[in-house]
């Protein structure tokens, strides 16, 4: 008898099952496990209380980004709190032969922008940290997902996840985005087409030819926000632009093109079954910005703020307008009416070199409204120096941006950078929630392209219409 | 771990859907090392004014509510980070369990960790809970549920009862507090020899 199609996430499941004992979930062996300042210091304090170690030291790999500040790094860290966080990190690291990437070191960076940037992510393998938006490392190929501390620890100790297998999801994205309209507003569409919780239990495979057509960076930032539409990870098959991406990074194998005659029997078999398809087409996305406080919450920029007397669903009705309330917003309003206070462009979503190009483009040659105060913040110290290179940071700073050391920065605002209550921000992040950057504090989600034409103009604006000088 | 069996406590209802763990424990609570002591901060920016003192408006704050001990929510609890903070906070407050139609999956999985557990029933039934939940409190009494996690059963003293599935595994590991990596170590041989098989497949060079 034939073996069965598989799909993707078969392959890579049935790859890593460790066992599956009868009546336990079964144990899944994980290749690669990021750790960073602030989901880690319970679990490592776990291993030293069981007396037990790092089975595989060489597979973890940490850096802090979270909470640190982003802006001179000669200067001592000033909150007492976030010091000792990272501090933790060091002593962690050091006491348990585990690679940091700490402050300081060139490499050093958000997490996810970090690990398929030095070649640690790579297709086939199973990477977890503590994080929700570790999906984002499933772009190359790899079945990426974030987990609690607790799993961390069971992870530290044993190299191991306990696992149900989670069923699987083909979304399919048909003929070729528009120009302007990038990665970020494509997944923001498909969130508000899935819901918050569309993705619940599902691992999210996007295919078509849209998806094929993207580059490895856009491809990060769709997976990347798999997590807001609730799946548990998000992938995209290997393929050339996988490979072309990865080739000379540091930590790839050395027989590089062996590896790539390995890649290329993952994708999935021709007639491989999925547990749920839906098929959507890339021409029908127009840049997107979200009014309310979840990422589902998203409309075109040629539409209005929505009315929740509209919807269906009465859970949906009353989220919708306590969202209004939080955000200030009035049904009706045009969502280019809306002005900003703050735009923010960075995060795991949208801090590399690609994204920091895109916004450059649209800021080249003008001013940053007086009402706004705008920051970019680069992914990695990798990114800040191509960035640099580039004359970016020139660009960028001639307009009036603030520009940064690499971080999560205001994307969770857990360092200084933060909105005041009420601020308006158009941010480049994954997350709208209350308080999300700063309490009292009000989000809308962007692409990085789309929140340089509102720091310039002072509220939102449809990219497809912009001067470029 | 401390085991789950039953429990029987006083139900806090809070009418609110896709509530985030960022509601849940607001990020500038996360620079702590320790897993205790997050309770005081658990909803903190909803539960505060910014004067400080108590938001009268808030769910958690009806004083009949205090000492809850089951929160009940609307559908996808929990979405949003994978802070287990989340978890803790929660459980450092005095919540054992946590009755929604849906979860999201990181934040149910986190919960089990930490001797909590996540019913799921459906939207009917959890809009049951609520209608009682209130007509209970309107008569000025605290609105108590058991959650029987031998027979896998949430009842009141009023007829409501309804079954609630959980995996197996799970419930084992709650019902007699096991620890969870001294059980995976148990498979110690096999970890060791899927490390070592795979030197040698095909795919196992995707480390070197
Ligand atoms: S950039 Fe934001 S979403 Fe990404 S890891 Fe940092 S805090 Fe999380």
């Amino acid at each position: 008898m034939p073996a069965p199609a598989r799909t993707l996430l078969d392959k890579i499941w049935d790859h890593h099952l460790v066992c599956a004992p009868d009546g336990e979930q079964p144990l899944l062996y994980i290749d690669r496990h990021l750790v960073h300042e602030v989901t880690s210091p319970q679990a490592f304090e776990g291993l030293r209380v069981a007396g037990r170690r790092v089975r595989r030291p060489e597979a973890t790999f940490a850096t802090p980004d979270h909470n640190i500040p982003t802006t001179d790094r000669r200067l001592p860290i000033a909150d007492p709190i976030s010091k000792q966080q990272i501090d933790t990190l060091r002593s962690n690291c050091r006491d348990f032969g585990i690679r940091l990437f700490d402050l300081g070191d060139a490499d050093q960076g958000i997490v996810h922008v970090i690990g398929p940037e030095l070649g640690i992510t790579q297709p086939g393998m199973t990477i977890v940290c503590g994080d929700s938006h570790t999906a984002t490392h499933g772009a190359m190929g790899a079945l990426a997902f974030g987990i609690g501390t607790s799993e961390v620890e069971h992870v530290l100790a044993t190299q191991t996840l306990r696992q149900s297998k989670p069923r699987s999801f083909e979304v399919r994205v048909d003929g070729a985005l528009h120009p302007g309209i990038t990665a970020k507003d494509l997944v923001l569409y498909l969130i508000g087409r899935l819901s918050t919780e569309g993705g619940t239990g599902y691992v999210i495979e996007y295919t078509g030819p849209c998806i094929r057509r993207l580059g490895m960076e856009e491809r990060m930032t769709v997976c990347n926000m798999s997590i807001e539409a609730g799946a548990r990870a998000g992938m995209i098959a290997p393929d050339q632009v996988t490979y072309d991406y990865l080739r000379g990074r540091d930590l790839v194998p050395k027989d590089f093109d062996a590896a790539v005659s390995r890649w290329e029997t993952l994708p999935g078999d021709p007639g491989a079954v999925f547990d749920r398809v839906e098929v959507f087409s890339g021409g029908d996305v127009v840049p997107q910005v979200t009014w309310g406080t979840n990422p589902a919450q998203v409309v075109g920029i040629d539409a209005t703020v929505p009315d929740p007397s509209r919807l269906a669903d009465p859970s949906d009705r009353a989220s919708a307008a306590r969202a209004l309330e939080y955000m200030g917003l009035t049904s009706g309003t045009p969502i280019e009416a809306i002005l900003l206070d703050r735009v923010f462009i960075g995060s795991c979503t949208n801090s590399r070199i690609e994204d920091l190009r895109a916004a450059a483009r649209v800021v080249r040659g003008q001013r940053v409204a007086a009402s706004v105060r705008a920051m970019v913040v680069p992914g990695s110290g990798r990114v800040k120096r191509q960035a640099e290179a580039e004359g970016l940071d020139r660009v960028f700073t001639d307009a009036g941006f603030e520009w940064r050391e690499a971080g999560c920065s205001m994307c969770l605002g857990m360092n200084p950078d933060t909105l005041a209550p009420g601020e308006r921000c158009a941010s480049t992040s994954n997350r709208n929630f209350e308080g999300r950057q700063g309490k009292g504090g009000r989000t809308h989600l962007v692409s990085p392209a789309m929140a340089a034409a509102a720091a310039v103009a002072g509220h939102f604006t449809d990219i497809r219409q912009w001067r470029y000088l | 771990m401390q085991p789950f069996v039953t429990h029987t406590g006083t139900v806090a209802p809070l009418d609110r859907a896709n509530v985030d763990t960022d509601q849940i424990i607001p990020k500038q609570f996360l620079k702590r090392i320790e897993r205790t002591g997050f309770g005081q901060f658990l909803f903190f920016d909803w539960r505060y004014l910014p004067d400080g003192s108590p938001n009268p408006a808030f769910e958690l704050n009806v004083p009949r509510r205090a000492g809850s001990s089951i929160l009940l929510a609307r559908k996808n609890f929990g979405c949003g980070s994978s802070r287990e903070h989340a978890p803790w906070a929660l459980s450092d407050y005095g919540f054992r369990v946590v009755i929604a139609p849906t979860f999201a999956d990181i934040f149910f999985a986190n919960c089990f960790q930490n001797a909590m557990l996540p019913v799921k029933l459906s939207e009917q039934d959890v809009d049951e809970l609520f209608r009682r939940a209130a007509a209970a409190e309107a008569c000025g009494t605290p609105y108590q549920l058991t959650v029987d996690l031998v027979g896998c059963e949430v009842r009141d003293d009023d007829g409501f009862t309804r079954p609630f599935s959980v995996d197996g595994f799970r419930r084992t590991c709650l019902l007699e507090g096991l620890d969870h990596i001294a059980l995976t170590l148990q498979h110690l041989d096999q970890i060791t020899a899927w490390e070592n098989s795979h030197q040698l497949a095909p795919l196992k060079a995707l480390d070197e």
